[in-house]
C-alpha cells in the first residue's frame, strides 16, 4: 500500500488529506501546530471566546466548512499534530514531536507548508511592540489579544485595511494606516483584479469603511523610523507629498505581503527559479503542483494564492498523486481545479504588483539598521562586505562573510532584505544574486531530542 | 525594565487562571494562552538579545522568526509563541546560571 | 591570445592563496585560477581547528612552522580572522583511549609542545562542563582556532595587495607540459603560459595529477557538522574525543560547532556535501554526553564539505615525479586547515629556491607507486564499507 504523506494541516493539506481519504487510502497528515487550520483559518485557543463569525466576516462560512470537513475525516486519516519535519533524506522524513526524534517513510509527499510575512526592515523595527501583520492577526484570532492600544499599520499589503477593521471592531485605536505603495501602482493592477472580483470588491469596501470611520490613510509613504526606549513609542515617516509625519503609538504592524515557506520543498529536492517579477525564488512545479519525483506542492507554501487557491491546489496535488499511483482520477475535475488555481494565483500576482514591497528602500536604509534580527547584523556591515568583494557577490557568499542569515530563523526574516540590498548595491538581478541554500534542520531542534530516538 | 504590557486582552476568556514566574516575579495568565501572550499581557519584554542590550518581544507569532525563545530556570528552552502556558513555569528572559554536568 | 606568467596556481583554497601570498611577497609573478569562488569549498566550511595535538608524527615540523604563521596573521595579512589561542582538550572515554592520549602526548612533547595530563579530578576542576564519560584528557595550550569563512578570502586579498592576480569562476580545462613550461587553458577560451604549476585543487586535484600520469586513490568525503544557537560563552578550549565522535568548540558569540566521525561521502560531480540526518542525530547524542549542560541547546544548521582523502590519511605535498615544474598539494584528509599556510610557504620556497628547509619527504606523491598501507585512522573514521557508505 503506497504511503502518502502530507506536510501541513492548513486548507491545502486538509483538502489533500480529504481527497486521499475519499479514494480509500489513509494519508499521514503531519502538522507542526496543535490544531489544524494553518494560519488563515486558525481556530482560537481553547477557552478564548472570540466571535470568529464577526472576525472572519464573509470568510466565516468557508472557515466553518473546512473545520467541519476536517473533523469528519480525522478518524480515518493518520493525523500527527505537534510534529515538526526537520530533515528529509531520499524517501524518509525526520520528525521531532514531544522532544522525540522519529522517521517516517513515504512513497509520495505533498508539501503544504504555508507562508509567512515578507519582511522589510526599517530603523527601530526590532523594538518590542513591532509585529508582522500576520502576527498581529494571529494575536487576535488565536489569543484574543491586540498588539497594543494604539496601533499603526505600515507596509504594502492589501490586508492592511482588513486587519485595521478587525482591530477597530474590537475597540482598538488605529491612528493611521500607512501604505508604501502609491495609488498609481494600484490602478495599473486593476486589470488583474478581474480574476477575483469578489475579493477585489471586499478590499474596496474595507477601504470605504475605514474612510467613513475617519482612519487616516496615507499612500506612497516612505518609512523613516520606529522609535522608543525598549518599546514602541511612535513611528516617523514621509507622506506621499514628502512631509515628515510623527504618529504616537504603542504598537506597529508591519505588512509587506507574504512569501511561501519553501524549506521543506527545498530539502525534498524541488528546483527553484527566480521570479524577477515578484522578487522571490520559487519552486518549479507543473499545473498540478508536481515538483519532482513523487513530490507535490500545494497552497501558499507553493505559490501565494490565498485560501481558496490553497483548498483547490490541495485537492489538485492529491489527485495528481493518486493518478501517479494508478488510481483513476476525474480529469474534468482536475482541469476545473487547475483553472481555478491559475486564476486565483494570477489575482494574487496582480495584488503583489499593486502592493509591491518597497525593495528600492534597500538603497536608502541607514547603515545602522538591523537587517538580520537573529545575529544583529546591520545594513552597513553588509554594504562593507559588498565593497570588499572583487567579483559579483551572491547570497551565500555574503551570508558567509557577514553572518546575515546564520541565526535561528535561518534567513526567513532577513533574506528578502539581504537580497534587495545586494541587488541594488551591485546592480544585479534576482537571478544573478542567487538564493540562500537550504539546510536541515528547518527549525531549531534540541540536543536532548537525540537522546530519545524512537525506533 | 518597562512593566507596561505590550498585549491587551480584547475578548473574554473562560479558561482558569494559571500562575507562573517570569524573571522571579509571579504573574498570572489564562489556560489556553501561550507563554508569549501571558508574559506580554504583563510586560514589554520576552528576552534580551545575546549580542547587545536590545530587548525582544517576539515578532511573527507563528513560529517562523525564532525571536521569542525564553529560558526556564532549570535551563530548558521554550519558544514562547508556540508553547502553551502551564502552571508553575519558572521563566527567564536571560540565560540561567547553569549548574555543571 | 596567450598570456604568460611565472607560476599558475590551480585552486583558490587556503593552500593556493597562501602559496600565492608567499610568491607575490617575494616579488614573483603569480596567477591563481579558481573554478568557483575563492575559499568556498573545504577551506571555507571546515571546523576551524588549528590543532597541534594528535597529528601524524612526520607532520610536526610543517605543522609548527604553519602555526607560527597563524600566530602572526595580523602582521602578515592585516586580519586576525578571529584567531584565538583556545588550547585543545583531547578526551578519552576508557583506558585504551587513555593509552592513545599518552602516545600522542609523547610525540607532541618530542617536538617541544607543552602537554598537560589531566585525570577525572583535574578535568572537573579545570573544565567543569565536561561530562563524567571523559575519564582522562590532555591539554595543549598552543593549539588555536581561526574562522575558516574569513581566512582564505583575507589571505587572498593580502596576496593581491602584493601583486598576485586571481581569477574566480575560471575553470582550468587543459594543461599541456613541454620543456619550455606549461600551457594552461581555461573554460573561457584563454591560454596562459608559465614555468610552474601548483596543483592545489582540493578534491579535484587528483584528476589533474592523473593527467600527468600520477594516479592516486583519492576520494571525496567530509565530516558532518552542525552549529547550535548561541548560548552563554563558557567553553574556552577546542574539545575532541579520541574516538572522533565529538570535535566541538564554542565561539565567543556563543554558538557551539560540532564535527564528528564517521565521515560522510560527498558528491564531487554535483558539488554537494549532503549530511545524512542520522549523523546529525548521532552528533547531537555524542555532544550531550561530553558536555551535558548543552542538552537543551538547539541545533540550527548542518553542513559538510568536500575534502579529498587518501587511504593512508596523509596528504600529498611536493614536486611531481613525472613533470618538472609541477607541484602537488592536495589530499589533506580533513586536516589541511592548520598546515595550509605552512604548505604555502614551502611551495613558494620550492619555486624560488629549489628546495624547502621543512622536511616533507613523507608526503611525496611517489609513495603511490608502491602499495600503500591503509591507515587505522581510515578504518575508524569512515563508515564501515569505506567512504561510499
Amino acid at each position: 500500500m503506497s504511503i502518502i504523506v502530507i506536510i501541513g494541516a492548513g486548507p491545502a493539506g486538509i483538502r489533500a488529506a480529504e481527497t486521499i481519504s475519499r479514494a480509500g487510502l489513509v494519508p499521514i497528515l503531519i502538522d507542526e501546530a496543535p490544531r489544524a487550520g494553518g494560519q488563515g483559518y486558525r481556530t482560537p485557543a481553547s477557552g478564548i471566546s472570540i466571535d470568529t463569525h464577526k472576525l472572519m466576516g464573509s470568510q466565516y462560512k468557508k472557515y466553518q466548512q473546512l473545520h467541519h470537513d476536517f473533523l469528519s475525516i480525522v478518524s480515518s486519516i493518520d493525523y500527527r499534530p505537534e510534529t515538526l519535519v526537520w530533515a528529509i533524506e531520499n524517501n524518509t522524513l525526520f520528525t521531532l514531536s514531544h522532544n522525540t526524534i522519529a522517521t517516517i517513510q513515504f512513497d509520495c509527499l505533498i508539501v503544504a507548508s504555508g507562508a509567512t510575512d515578507r519582511v522589510y526592515p526599517m530603523p527601530g523595527w526590532t523594538l518590542p511592540g513591532v509585529f508582522t501583520l500576520g502576527g498581529m492577526q494571529l494575536s487576535l484570532k488565536d489569543q484574543g489579544c491586540a498588539i497594543g492600544k494604539k496601533i499603526v499599520l505600515f507596509g504594502s499589503s492589501p490586508l492592511l485595511p482588513l486587519v485595521a477593521l478587525q482591530y477597530k471592531n474590537l475597540g482598538v485605536e488605529i491612528p493611521a494606516i500607512c501604505d508604501t505603495t502609491g495609488l498609481a501602482g494600484k490602478i495599473s493592477a486593476l486589470p488583474s483584479m478581474v480574476f477575483s472580483p469578489g475579493t477585489f470588491l471586499r478590499g474596496v469596501s474595507y477601504l470605504a469603511s475605514l474612510t467613513l470611520s475617519r482612519t487616516p490613510l496615507f499612500f506612497g509613504v516612505k518609512p523613516l523610523s520606529i522609535e522608543g526606549d525598549h518599546r514602541v513609542r511612535g513611528i516617523r515617516f514621509l507622506t506621499g507629498s514628502g512631509q515628515e509625519k510623527w504618529i504616537e503609538c504603542d504598537g506597529v504592524g508591519l505588512g509587506y505581503g507574504l512569501k511561501p515557506e519553501t524549506q521543506i520543498a527545498d530539502l525534498a529536492g524541488a528546483v527553484f527559479e527566480p521570479d524577477e517579477d515578484l522578487g522571490l525564488w520559487l519552486p518549479r512545479m507543473d499545473q498540478d503542483g508536481r515538483a519532482g519525483n513523487n513530490l507535490y506542492l500545494a497552497g501558499d507554501g507553493a505559490a501565494i494564492g490565498g485560501a481558496d487557491a490553497a483548498e483547490a491546489s490541495g485537492k489538485l496535488a492529491a489527485l495528481a498523486a493518486l493518478s501517479s499511483l494508478g488510481i483513476y482520477c476525474d480529469t474534468k475535475k482536475q482541469t476545473r481545479l487547475q483553472n481555478k488555481v491559475k486564476r486565483l494565483r494570477a489575482f494574487q500576482r496582480g495584488l503583489a504588483h499593486a502592493f509591491a514591497p518597497p525593495q528600492q528602500f534597500a538603497e536608502t536604509l541607514p547603515d545602522e539598521t538591523v537587517i538580520c534580527r537573529c545575529e544583529a547584523i546591520h545594513a552597513g556591515t553588509i554594504r562593507k562586505a559588498l565593497i570588499l568583494s572583487h567579483t559579483p557577490p551572491e547570497m551565500n557568499r555574503v551570508k558567509a562573510i557577514t553572518r546575515c542569515g546564520m541565526g535561528r530563523c535561518q534567513g526567513r526574516m532577513c533574506a528578502p532584505a539581504l537580497q534587495a540590498i545586494i541587488m541594488h548595491h551591485t546592480n544585479q538581478s534576482l537571478s544573478q544574486t542567487g538564493r540562500l541554500r537550504g539546510q536541515a534542520p528547518i527549525k531549531p531542534i534540541p540536543l536532548s531530542a537525540a537522546g530519545e530516538t524512537a525506533p | 525594565m518597562d512593566k507596561q504590557a505590550l498585549l491587551h486582552r480584547v475578548v473574554p476568556r473562560q479558561g482558569s487562571i494559571v500562575q507562573f514566574t517570569f524573571d522571579g516575579e509571579t504573574l498570572e495568565g489564562y489556560s489556553g494562552e501561550t507563554i508569549l501572550t501571558a508574559i506580554l499581557c504583563e510586560r514589554a519584554v520576552l528576552r534580551q538579545l545575546e549580542f547587545s542590550t536590545e530587548m525582544r518581544a517576539g515578532f511573527c507569532l507563528m513560529a517562523a522568526c525564532q525571536d521569542c525563545w525564553v529560558w526556564t530556570r532549570d535551563g530548558l528552552r521554550l519558544r514562547a509563541c508556540s508553547t502553551p502556558l502551564s502552571h508553575g513555569l519558572d521563566l527567564l528572559s536571560t540565560p540561567p546560571i547553569m549548574s555543571e554536568a | 591570445m596567450t598570456r604568460s606568467t611565472e607560476t599558475i596556481i590551480i585552486g583558490g583554497g587556503l593552500v593556493g592563496v597562501w602559496a600565492a601570498y608567499f610568491l607575490a611577497r617575494r616579488g614573483r609573478k603569480v596567477l591563481l585560477l579558481e573554478k568557483g569562488f575563492i575559499g568556498a569549498q573545504s577551506s571555507g566550511v571546515n571546523f576551524g581547528n588549528l590543532r597541534l595535538q594528535g597529528r601524524h608524527p612526520d607532520q610536526y615540523p610543517l605543522s609548527l612552522r604553519s602555526q607560527g604563521i597563524w600566530e602572526q596573521l595580523p602582521d602578515l595579512i592585516g586580519d586576525s580572522c578571529d584567531y584565538d589561542r583556545t588550547g585543545h582538550l583531547y578526551c578519552a572515554f576508557d583506558s585504551d583511549e587513555a593509552e592513545k592520549l599518552a602516545a600522542y602526548a609523547a610525540v607532541s612533547r618530542s617536538h617541544d609542545l607543552q602537554i598537560e595530563n589531566l585525570d577525572r579530578v583535574s578535568i572537573k576542576q579545570r573544565f567543569p562542563y565536561i561530562g563524567k564519560k571523559v575519564i582522562a584528557a590532555t591539554f595543549s595550550a598552543r593549539d588555536a582556532v581561526a574562522n575558516p569563512r574569513l581566512a582564505t578570502p583575507a589571505t587572498a586579498r593580502a596576496a593581491q595587495a602584493y601583486g598576485a592576480v586571481m581569477i574566480e569562476n575560471c575553470e582550468v580545462t587543459q594543461i599541456e607540459a613541454s620543456d619550455k613550461g606549461f600551457e594552461v587553458h581555461t573554460q573561457h577560451g584563454e591560454t596562459w603560459s608559465c614555468l610552474y604549476v601548483i596543483n592545489s585543487a582540493g578534491a579535484w586535484a587528483a584528476n589533474i595529477a592523473k593527467q600527468f600520469g600520477e594516479d592516486v586513490p583519492a576520494f571525496a568525503a567530509g565530516p558532518p557538522q552542525f552549529v547550535t544557537e548561541p548560548v552563554p560563552y563558557r567553553i574556552a578550549p577546542s574539545i575532541q574525543t579520541i574516538d572522533g565522535s565529538v570535535i566541538a568548540r564554542q565561539i565567543p558569540r556563543g554558538n557551539v560547532i560540532l564535527a564528528g566521525y564517521p565521515r560522510t561521502a560527498s558528491d564531487l560531480a554535483a558539488n554537494r556535501a549532503p549530511v545524512p540526518p542520522r549523523k546529525t542525530v548521532a552528533g547531537m547524542a555524542a555532544l550531550s554526553e561530553v558536555i551535558p549542560s548543552l542538552r537543551s541547546c538547539h541545533v540550527i544548521r548542518v553542513w559538510s564539505g568536500i575534502e579529498a582523502y587518501l587511504p593512508d590519511m596523509i596528504p600529498i605535498i611536493g614536486p611531481s615525479e613525472t613533470t618538472p615544474g609541477l607541484f602537488h598539494a592536495f589530499g589533506f584528509c580533513g586536516h589541511g586547515y592548520q598546515i595550509g599556510p605552512g604548505v604555502g610557504i614551502c611551495l613558494s620556497e620550492w619555486i624560488c629556491d629549489g628546495q624547502t628547509p621543512t622536511p616533507l619527504e613523507a608526503f611525496g606523491i611517489g609513495r603511490y607507486r608502491t602499495t600503500i598501507a591503509v591507515s587505522e585512522k581510515f578504518k575508524s573514521e569512515f563508515d564501515a564499507g569505506g567512504a561510499n557508505a
